[in-house]
C-alpha cells in the first residue's frame, strides 16, 4: 500500500512541487511525468494551495518524493524557458522517465504475474529484437509475471539506473541528473525495503509506473520505451546507449527553441517541453511538425521515438497548429489564441490561407494594433507597416488600407485585437483545411481537403464534393489509394465507397492519418480505442491518442490560472521571414503542407513501423488502464501487480476526483438510474459528453448490436487475421480477434496482451515469432500494437492497409442507429460504441459513474462522490456483476493514508481479481482496452480526459480492491454526503484543490475544496466530500453510511447529499458485503 | 471580413431600363409586351427605392443590347468587390461597359473575369448562374457559366468558399432558387431543383433554411434587409404563382412585395435579373 500511497502521492506532489520549486533538474523522467502532471494537474494544483500540503505528505510516504522534487524542477524550468536549462531538464528527465517506467513496468508484471509466462517469452523476443525494445516494455509492463518478471526488471532497473547515470555523467547536464537519479535511486530502495517486496527496484519501477500511470499515459509511453528497450537489452548497455540529440524547434514567433532529448525520446517529450516553455496549456490544438524525405510536411507522432519519424540528420522540427479550432472565442486563454493567430498569419502570408484584398487588410491591421497597439499618427507612418508581412504579395495600396483600418482600433487590447483577428479568419473558408493533392477515379487533379467537419474535394479552388463525417462510414487506403465509405443517403440502398489516388504510398497514408486525428479530434467526445496488441495487426494501427477538441475543452475550463505573460513578437518574427531567414521559411513549408502525419518511413515499413510504434505507444500509456482492467476482470488473481494497479488506481482517482468530479456531476445522476451496462460507458462518455440522456439510451441499442456485430466480425476477422499476419505488411493482423471474440470487442490495448490471460499472450508470442523471422521490425511494431483496429471488428482492415472507421462503430447497427439521430447524437453514440463495445462485449459491464455537476456559483455541494463502479463483468462465464464502485474513495485513502487494514484489504482483493481475470479474461480484456483507449487520449492533457480515464483506472481499481470477487453486487444508494474532513481548501480566486483524507478505521472522507475565480470575478466553490465506507464483510454499512452522513451533516448543515453511492460486492466464496 | 454582415444588407441597387429592343433576342421575335415590360420594370424600382429604401441607380437602355435590362449577370458583386463577369454570348459583353463604369463609381474595386482569363473560349459565368447566400458561392454549371468562370469567381471572392453544383438543363441557378434571408433559401419544387438542392445541402458547411414553393416562377425572389432594418422580399404576384404566396407569408416580419416581371419570365428572366444589389456602408 504504501507504494500505492506514494504513487498517489507523488503524482501530486510533482505538480505542487514543481510549482513551488522552479529551479531543481532532476530527473528527466520525472520530469515529464512531471510536466504532464503540472498541464493537467496544474490546473488544478495551481488553484488550490492545498495540494502543495498534500504534496507534502506524499513527499513524507514516498522516496518518491524525489521524483517529485524533480518535477517541481522541471517547471521551474518552465517559466524560465532558457534553452540551456531545458536542455539539462530534457536530459535529466529521460533518465528519471527510464527508471520510472522500470518501474511501472516490474509493477505491472508482478500484478499481471499469470500473464506473466507468456509475456515473458513476448519480452524475451523483444530483448532479441532489441529495437522493439518499446514493444517489450508494453509487453512487460503489462504481463510482467509475479516473480520471474519482477526479478528480471529489478535487474534491469539497476542496469538503467546506473545506465542513466552513467550517461548523465558523460554528458555536460548528467551531472544535475546523475545526483537526482542517484538519490531517487536509494530513496525508492528504501521504500522498497520498507514494503518488504523482494527487489526495490522492482518497486521503484511499480511506483514510477503508477506515477506514469496517474500521470497518464503519454508520459508512461515516454519513459516506458527507454526503459522497456534496456530491459530487454543488457542493462549495461542500454546506460552507455543513452545518447542526448540536440532538437531545434521553430515556434510559432519564428524563434529557434533548441531542446537536448535523449535519442529515444518520444515525441510527446518534445512536444511538451515545447509548451512548458511557451507556457501553454491548451495545447492539444497543437503539434510538432517536420519534413520527411520527400519534403513533405509531416506531424510528429507524440506516442513515437523522435528518431524513428525524423529521417534527416538534423532534428528541426517546427510548433504549429495542427487543429484549428473553428471558434477560436471558445479557447479559455489569450496566450493560446495569440499562437494561433501568429499560425494563422503565417498561413495568410505563405498563401496557404487565401484572403481577399479587404480581408488581408483587416487582418493586417488588426496584426498591427496586437503588436503596436493604438495607432501612433506623429511616428508611424506607412515604413512601419511594410515590416509586417501581410499577405503574399503585399501592395502599397494595401499597406494604406491596413494603416487606415489600425486607426479605427484605437483603445484595442491586444487580446481583443487577437480575437477579432480570429473572429474574421475563421469565417475564411480555407480556415483550417488541410489540402492534399490527389486525383480522382478520373485521373482528374483534384485537392482533398481535411478540416474539422470532413473531408472536401476541390477542384482547383472550387469545391466541388463535401462529406462531412457524419456521412463517412470508413476511412481506408491501400497503396496510393485513399478511400471513404460514404454512408447511403436517404434516397440510396447502399452504402459506396469513393476512392482518391494520391501521388504515392506515403501520402496515402498521411491523408488517411490526418483524417483519424481530425475526425478523431472534432467529432469525437474520446479518442477510439486503440486497437489491441493481443493479436497481431498488420497494416497501421494508427489512431489519435490525444485529446479530443471535447475533452481538450472540457480541461480548459479548469484553467483557473492568472492569464500568462507572454511577449507578442509576431512582427519581428514576420520581418525576418521577410528577410527570407530559414526558420521562416519551414514554417511556411510547413504550413503548406502541414496535414501530414509522420510518415518519415518507407509505406510498407511505415505501416508496420507506424503501428507498431502507435500501439507501443498506447500500450504504455494505456498499460495502467489496461492493467486496471486486467484486474478488474481477472478479479480472482492478486498479486504485486494489482497492488501496483491499485495504487496507481487510486492516484488516478485522486486526480480524477478532484478534475472530474465538477465536469461529470450532471451525468451521473442519469448514469445511475440508467445503470444499464452500457452506462458504463457512459460515464467514461459522460465525462467528456455532456449529454448524458441521449447517450444512455444509444448506448443500451448500441452495446448489444455492437457486441453481437463485433463479436462475430471478430470471429472471421480473426480467422483471417492469423493467416494474413505475416503475409501481408500492410494487412492488419487483428491479433486481438482471436482473443477477442470472447470479448465482443476485440480491442485489446497491448497492456491487454501483457495480461495474464493466456489465449492472447500465446497468439501474439506466435504470431510474434512469425513476425521476428520475417519481418522483424514491423512484427515487431505490430506485435506492441496488439491493440490494433481490431476492436473495431472489421474484417475489412486485413484487406486494407489502413482502415478507420470515424464512426467507432463497429457494427452496422450502431451505424444506422447513429445516422438516425442528429450528428451530435450520432458523435455521442460513436463515443459510447466504442467504449461499449469494449465493455460490453460478453457480460454487459456495468459503470455507474457518477459526476456530479458543480453547483456553479458559490454553492457548496457535498459531493457524495462520484464513485465511478465500472461493473467489468464477464457475464458470460458466471452471472458477475462486479461493481467498481467508490473507485475515487478508496484511491484517496490509499495514497493518503496507508491503512494497513485497507491495504490488506485490497491487496486481497487484487489477488481475487487476477483470479477472476483469468476466468473472465478475454472478456475483460477486451473490455480494458475500451477503457482504456479512454484513459488514453486523456492522458496528457486534457483534464476530461484524465478524469475519464481516472474514473476507469479508479473503478478498476476499486473493483480490484473493493471486490476482488467475481461475484459482486453493486449497490447503488444515493444519499447526502457532507463531512468535513477538516479540509477546507478552496481559496476564493484561486483554483484550489485540497484533499484531506481522512481514514478511520472503517470510513474514509475525502473533502475537496474547488474554488474557481470565474472571469467575472464572481468565485465558485465547490466542496465536494466523499465518504468511502470500507468494509469487509463484518462491517455494517448501513449503520456505518448512516452515520457518516449524519456526521457529515452536523459538521456541513448547508450541504447537501447529492449522492450516496453504495457499492455491495459479493464475492462468491469470499466476503458478501452489504 | 467574410460575411461580416448577413445577407441582405444592401444600400445600393443598379438597374438598367428596357430597351425598345427588348424580347428582340437572336431574331426570335417573343411575345413580349414591351409596354408592360416597362411597366414591371417601373414597379420594381419604385419598390426598391421607395419601399425598400435603397439607393437606386439606372442605367439607361440601349437599344444596341436587347438582353441588357439582365443586368443580373454582367456582374457579381460581394462587399466592395465586383467581378465583371463574361457572359455566354458574345454579343452580350458589351453589355459590362457601362456597368464597370458604375461599378468604378461606387469605388467598387472591379475585377475583371475575361481580363483574367483573355481566351475567347476560355471562362463563361452569368451572375444568374451565382447564387451568393452570405456565407459562401454556390455556382450552377449551366450552359452559360462553365468551370473557368467558377474558377475565377473562387480566385476574387476568396473569403468565401465557392462551390459548384448542377443546374437541369435549360434552367439557370436562379431560376430554381434564390435567398429569402439570412440563412433561407427559396427553391423551386421541381424535380431538378430538388436535386440541385441536395447537393447544395452536401457542400454546404452551414445549415440554411429552406422555403419550398410550388411554383418554379416564385423561386426567384429579391431578398433585401433595407436601410431601416425591415425585410423586404419582393416576389412574383399571386397571378403568376397563386399556390406560392401562402409559403412567402410564413416568412414572418417580413414586408411582401408583389413584384410582376411576367415579361421578363417569357424571355428566362425574373426577379433578381433586373438588379445589382451593392452594400456601400463601410462594415468595419
Amino acid at each position: 500500500m504504501t507504494t500505492e500511497v506514494g504513487s498517489e502521492t507523488e503524482v501530486k506532489k510533482e505538480p505542487e512541487k514543481a510549482e513551488e520549486q522552479p529551479a531543481e533538474p532532476e530527473r528527466p523522467a520525472t520530469n515529464q511525468t512531471v510536466e504532464v502532471k503540472v498541464v493537467e494537474v496544474a490546473e488544478q494544483s495551481n488553484e488550490s494551495p492545498a495540494l502543495a500540503t498534500d504534496s507534502a505528505e506524499a513527499k513524507e510516504n514516498q522516496e518518491e518524493a524525489q521524483p517529485a522534487d524533480n518535477a517541481t524542477g522541471p517547471e521551474g524550468e518552465e517559466p524560465p524557458a532558457s534553452p540551456p536549462a531545458s536542455e539539462k531538464k530534457g536530459i535529466s528527465r529521460f533518465l528519471p522517465p527510464w527508471l520510472k517506467r522500470q518501474k511501472s513496468q516490474s509493477v505491472v508484471g508482478p500484478k499481471e504475474s499469470q500473464v506473466t509466462p507468456k509475456e515473458e517469452g513476448g519480452v524475451v523476443l523483444v530483448n532479441g529484437e532489441g529495437e522493439k525494445a518499446e514493444q517489450a516494455e508494453a509487453e512487460q509492463t503489462s504481463s510482467t509475471t509475479a516473480a520471474e518478471p519482477q526479478v528480471e526488471e529489478e535487474q534491469v532497473n539497476g542496469e538503467a539506473d546506473p545506465e542513466q547515470k552513467e550517461e548523465v555523467n558523460s554528458e555536460e547536464h548528467a551531472e544535475n541528473h546523475s545526483t537526482g537519479s542517484a538519490e531517487t535511486q536509494p530513496a525508492k530502495e528504501e521504500k522498497a525495503s520498507e514494503k518488504s517486496q523482494e527487489k526495490s527496484a522492482a518497486e521503484e519501477e511499480k511506483k514510477e509506473t503508477e506515477e506514469g500511470g496517474e500521470e497518464k499515459k503519454d508520459q508512461e509511453e515516454t519513459l516506458k520505451p527507454e526503459g522497456g528497450r534496456y530491459f530487454i537489452k543488457s542493462p549495461l548497455k542500454l546506460t552507455k546507449k543513452v545518447k542526448m540529440v540536440m532538437c531545434h524547434v521553430i515556434m510559432l514567433d519564428g524563434s529557434q527553441f533548441p531542446c537536448e532529448v535523449e535519442k529515444r525520446a518520444k515525441g510527446q517529450y518534445l512536444f511538451f517541453k515545447v509548451c512548458e516553455t511557451l507556457n501553454l496549456l491548451e495545447k492539444d490544438y497543437f503539434g510538432l511538425s517536420y519534413k520527411d524525405n520527400a519534403d513533405q510536411t509531416c506531424w510528429l507522432d507524440p506516442t513515437k521515438e523522435i528518431k524513428r519519424q525524423i529521417c534527416n540528420t538534423s532534428w528541426q522540427l517546427a510548433f504549429n497548429v495542427k487543429f484549428y479550432p473553428p471558434d477560436p472565442s471558445q479557447l479559455t486563454e489569450d496566450i493560446t489564441r495569440y499562437l494561433l493567430c501568429l499560425q494563422l498569419r503565417h498561413d495568410i502570408a505563405s498563401g496557404r490561407l487565401p484572403c481577399s484584398f479587404v480581408t488581408h487588410s483587416l487582418l493586417g491591421s488588426y496584426s498591427l494594433q496586437a503588436e503596436l497597439g493604438d495607432h501612433d499618427p506623429d511616428e508611424q507612418r506607412l515604413d512601419y507597416i511594410s515590416d509586417f508581412q501581410i499577405a503574399p504579395s503585399q501592395t502599397k495600396e494595401m499597406e494604406e488600407k491596413v494603416v487606415e483600418l489600425h486607426k479605427t482600433h484605437r483603445g484595442m487590447t491586444p487580446a481583443q485585437a487577437d480575437t477579432q483577428f480570429l473572429e474574421n479568419a475563421k469565417k475564411l473558408s480555407m480556415y483550417g483545411v488541410d489540402l492534399h493533392h490527389a486525383k480522382d477515379s478520373e485521373g482528374v487533379d483534384i485537392m482533398l481537403g481535411v478540416c474539422a467537419n470532413g473531408l472536401l474535394i476541390y477542384k482547383d479552388r472550387l469545391r466541388i464534393n463535401r462529406f462531412a463525417w457524419p456521412k463517412i462510414l470508413k476511412i481506408s487506403y491501400k497503396r496510393s489509394n485513399f478511400y471513404i465509405k460514404i454512408r447511403p443517403g436517404e434516397t440510396e440502398q447502399f452504402e459506396s465507397t469513393v476512392g482518391f489516388k494520391l501521388p504515392n504510398h506515403r501520402s496515402a497514408k498521411r491523408v488517411w492519418k490526418v483524417c483519424v486525428e481530425n475526425h478523431t479530434f472534432f467529432r469525437l467526445m474520446t479518442p477510439e480505442a486503440p486497437t489491441k496488441a493481443k493479436f497481431l495487426t498488420l497494416g497501421s494501427k494508427f489512431r489519435y491518442s490525444g485529446r479530443t477538441q471535447a475533452q481538450t475543452r472540457q480541461a480548459s475550463t479548469l484553467i483557473d490560472r492568472p492569464a500568462p505573460y507572454f511577449e507578442r513578437t509576431s512582427s519581428k518574427r514576420i520581418s525576418r521571414s521577410l528577410d527570407g531567414a530559414p526558420v521562416i521559411n519551414m514554417i511556411e513549408a510547413q504550413d503548406s503542407a502541414p496535414t501530414s502525419v509522420g510518415n518519415g518511413r518507407e509505406p510498407g515499413l511505415e505501416l508496420s513501423s507506424d503501428s507498431s510504434k502507435s500501439g507501443k505507444l498506447r500500450v504504455q500509456g494505456e498499460n495502467i488502464y489496461v492493467r486496471h482492467s486486467n484486474l478488474m476482470l481477472e478479479d480472482l488473481d492478486k498479486t504485486q501487480e494489482d497492488v501496483l494497479k491499485h495504487q496507481a488506481s487510486t492516484s488516478e482517482l485522486k486526480r480524477s476526483f478532484m478534475e472530474d468530479t465538477p465536469e461529470t456531476r450532471p451525468s451521473q445522476w442519469e448514469k445511475r438510474f440508467t445503470a444499464s451496462p452500457a452506462t458504463s460507458l457512459r460515464l467514461q462518455a459522460q465525462g467528456r459528453s455532456p449529454p448524458p440522456t441521449t447517450q444512455e439510451p444509444l448506448s443500451d441499442l448500441t452495446v448489444d448490436t455492437v457486441s453481437k456485430s463485433s463479436d462475430d466480425k471478430q470471429k472471421s476477422d480473426e480467422t483471417t487475421l492469423q493467416a494474413a499476419e505475416v503475409e501481408i505488411e500492410e494487412m492488419v493482423v487483428v491479433e486481438a480477434i482471436r482473443v477477442a471474440p470472447k470479448g465482443s470487442v476485440t480491442i485489446t490495448t497491448p497492456e491487454v496482451v501483457v495480461t495474464p490471460e493466456t489465449e492472447v499472450k500465446k497468439p501474439e508470442e506466435e504470431v510474434k515469432e512469425e513476425v521476428k523471422e520475417e519481418v522483424k521490425e514491423e512484427v515487431k511494431e505490430e506485435q506492441k500494437r496488439p491493440v490494433s483496429v481490431s476492436s473495431d471488428s472489421h474484417s475489412e482492415s486485413e484487406e486494407e492497409a489502413g482502415e478507420y472507421h470515424p464512426q467507432v462503430t463497429v457494427s452496422t447497427s450502431v451505424e444506422q442507429i447513429k445516422e438516425e439521430p442528429e450528428e451530435e447524437e450520432k458523435e455521442e453514440v460513436d463515443d459510447h460504441e466504442e467504449p461499449e463495445q469494449v465493455a460490453e462485449p460478453e457480460p454487459l459491464p456495468e459503470v455507474e459513474v457518477e459526476t456530479m455537476p458543480s453547483p456553479a456559483v458559490v454553492e457548496e455541494t457535498p459531493m457524495a462522490e462520484p464513485e465511478t463502479a465500472l461493473v467489468v463483468d464477464a457475464p458470460a462465464e458466471e452471472e458477475r456483476t462486479e461493481d467498481i464502485l467508490v473507485t475515487p474513495e478508496e484511491a484517496p485513502n490509499g495514497h493518503a493514508e496507508d491503512q494497513p487494514g485497507l491495504v490488506a484489504v485490497e491487496e486481497e482483493e487484487e489477488e481475487e481479481e487476477p483470479r477472476v481475470n483469468g476466468d473472465v479474461s478475454h472478456a475483460e480484456t477486451e473490455r480494458i482496452p475500451q477503457v482504456i483507449c479512454c484513459s488514453e487520449p486523456p492522458v496528457v492533457k486534457t483534464e476530461m480526459v484524465t478524469i475519464s480515464d481516472t474514473f476507469a483506472a479508479q473503478k478498476t481499481e476499486i473493483a480490484t480492491k473493493e471486490v476482488p470477487i467475481v461475484h459482486t453486487e453493486t449497490k447503488t444508494i444515493t444519499y447526502e454526503a457532507a463531512q468535513l474532513d477538516g479540509s477546507g481548501d478552496g481559496e476564493p480566486g484561486i483554483l484550489m484543490t485540497a484533499q484531506t483524507i481522512t481514514s478511520e478505521s472503517l470510513c474514509t472522507t475525502t473533502t475537496t475544496h474547488i474554488t474557481k475565480t470565474l472571469k467575472g470575478g464572481l468565485s465558485e466553490t465547490r466542496i465536494e466530500k466523499r465518504i468511502v465506507i470500507t468494509g469487509d464483510s463484518d462491517i455494517d454499512h448501513d449503520q456505518a453510511l448512516a452515520q457518516a452522513i449524519k456526521e457529515a451533516k452536523e459538521q456541513h448543515p448547508d450541504m447537501s447529499v447529492t449522492r450516496v453511492v453504495v457499492h455491495k460486492e459479493t464475492e462468491l466464496a469470499e466476503e458478501g458485503e452489504d | 471580413m467574410a460575411s461580416v454582415l448577413p445577407y441582405g444588407c444592401f444600400t445600393h441597387a443598379v438597374v438598367r431600363g428596357i430597351p425598345e429592343t427588348f424580347g428582340k433576342v437572336d431574331n426570335e421575335e417573343t411575345t413580349t409586351d414591351l409596354a408592360k415590360a416597362q411597366r414591371q420594370f417601373g414597379v420594381l424600382t419604385g419598390a426598391l427605392r421607395q419601399k425598400v429604401g435603397l439607393q437606386l441607380i439606372e442605367i439607361p437602355a440601349d437599344p444596341e443590347l436587347p438582353e441588357s435590362w439582365r443586368i443580373e449577370d454582367v456582374a457579381v458583386i460581394q462587399g466592395d468587390t465586383a467581378l465583371i463577369t463574361r457572359p455566354f454570348k458574345q454579343q452580350r459583353r458589351r453589355e459590362a461597359e457601362a456597368v464597370r463604369r458604375v461599378m468604378s463609381e461606387l469605388n467598387l474595386t472591379v475585377v475583371e473575369l475575361g481580363a483574367e482569363e483573355g481566351g475567347s473560349v476560355g471562362a463563361t459565368l452569368e451572375g444568374s448562374d451565382v447564387l451568393f447566400t452570405g456565407r459562401e458561392f454556390f455556382v450552377g454549371i449551366s450552359s452559360h457559366t462553365n468551370h473557368r468562370g467558377a474558377e475565377v469567381l473562387a480566385d476574387t471572392f476568396r473569403d468565401f468558399t465557392v462551390s459548384t453544383v448542377p443546374v437541369c438543363v435549360g434552367t439557370r441557378l436562379k431560376n430554381i432558387c434564390s435567398m429569402g434571408g439570412p440563412d433561407t433559401i427559396i427553391i423551386s419544387n421541381s424535380d431538378g431543383a430538388k436535386k440541385t438542392l441536395r447537393m447544395m445541402e452536401q457542400l454546404t458547411d452551414h445549415h440554411y433554411e429552406v422555403l419550398t414553393v410550388p411554383e418554379g416562377a416564385a423561386a426567384n425572389c429579391v431578398y433585401v434587409r433595407g436601410p431601416s432594418k425591415m425585410d423586404f422580399l419582393l416576389h412574383p404576384p399571386t397571378e403568376e404563382c397563386p399556390d406560392s404566396v401562402p409559403a412567402f407569408q410564413k416568412l414572418t416580419d417580413y414586408t411582401l412585395l408583389p413584384t410582376a416581371c411576367s415579361e421578363a419570365s417569357k424571355l428566362g428572366g425574373h426577379l433578381s435579373s433586373f438588379c445589382l444589389l451593392i452594400n456601400r456602408k463601410p462594415y468595419f
